[in-house]
């Protein structure tokens, strides 16, 4: 057997491809939001498809790097990193703006009863 | 902090009826979705419309009446191979990621199988949104330096002179795999047909049913 085989075997020994059935499409909402997102940016020409593919991609292999096993589980999460990160590079929102928000929603769920809606408003330190 | 919570009724963590919580990931969704209402670039509504069409009314049985068509109509089958992006519109498929298909052949000889390296393109208009293994570095990787292992964790053996190719998928280019129409079928409608065309015999990972495994 030669090295290159030895590789070979190694490797797929460790990561079987996991089958599914027609499994749902989105398992969070956040994630049909996130997809839709990209799909409505695209179609108002804020970036191309293969602008989008080349940002999705290198956060994939970033997140790899990273030691994210990368099992398909966790694709719409670098979705979601690609998107703030063309949406930064296009000017339309800094990190820091969108972290800020991030902050602003966090505060207004925990400002908001259980089981009502939480909107942006109830955010305690929200301008009157 | 367990210990001092008796003196701190009121910022309690540990006690959450009070308020809500929303998870990282949707938290930076809403921050991201409220930036982009605001500023005009995505409307709320269109958004729900966007989700439910992919939830509900695109998937793998758009690709299964491609495949069916195809197997019945000498005509549509030659379109289909010399330009897929036409023959596929011509059933109303049309939309994002189907801009340029390709349609690749089963035959005895030659097996086809779908991946994309890269991240996951994928012929939305005919199969829906991709599966999960479909995103997985396993299945990215390992179908082009193993194609005969990665069918054999699928439960497809292919005889050993069957070559098999497999084609990457970009950004540009989407490919739709015809398998091959099971024996046993002659005679059939489309719409039987179609019911035989699985997903993944769309991706190269499987293969069509047979007519007893469609009774099952």
């Amino acid at each position: 057997m030669s090295a290159a085989d030895t590789l070979l075997d190694a490797v797929c020994s460790i990561t079987p491809v996991a089958r599914d059935a027609d499994g749902p499409v989105f398992r969070e909402p956040w994630e049909a939001e996130a997809f839709a997102m990209a799909v409505a940016l695209n179609e108002a020409g804020l970036f191309t498809w293969s602008e989008w593919a080349e940002a999705l991609s290198q956060e994939i292999r970033r997140a790899q790097a990273a030691g994210d096993p990368d099992l398909g589980d966790s694709y719409y999460h670098h979705w979601l990193a690609a998107l703030e990160r063309l949406v930064a590079e296009k000017g339309v929102a800094a990190p820091e703006a969108l972290a800020e928000r991030c902050a602003a929603w966090d505060r207004a769920a925990r400002a908001t009863p259980h089981g009502r809606p939480i909107l942006l408003e109830n955010d305690p330190l929200a301008p009157a | 902090m367990h210990e001092h919570s008796h003196g701190h009724h009121h910022d309690d963590r540990d006690h959450d009826h009070e308020g809500s919580e929303l998870s990282p990931m949707a938290l930076r969704v809403r921050a991201l979705e409220s930036i982009l209402v605001e500023k005009g670039y995505v409307d709320p509504a269109a958004l729900d419309v966007l989700i439910d069409t992919y939830e509900t009314k695109i998937g793998p049985r758009n690709g299964a009446r491609v495949v069916a068509k195809a197997w019945v109509d000498e005509e549509y089958r030659a379109l289909l191979r010399t330009d897929a992006t036409a023959a596929i519109h011509s059933l109303g498929f049309t939309g994002r990621q189907g801009e340029h298909m390709v349609a690749v052949e089963n035959t005895a000889e030659e097996h086809n199988l779908v991946v994309c390296t890269l991240c996951s393109c994928y012929p939305w208009p005919v199969l829906g949104l991709p599966p999960v293994w479909y995103k997985s570095a396993p299945y990215r990787s390992r179908a082009v330096i193993d194609p005969r292992g990665v069918l054999a964790d699928f439960g497809i053996t292919l005889p050993a002179a069957t070559r098999i190719r497999v084609w990457d998928s970009t950004a540009e280019t989407r490919y739709l795999v015809i398998p091959m129409r099971p024996a046993g079928t002659e005679g059939w409608d489309e719409e039987a047909l179609a019911r035989l065309v699985t997903r993944d015999s769309m991706i190269g990972t499987g293969l069509a049913r047979t007519p007893e495994e469609g009774r099952a």
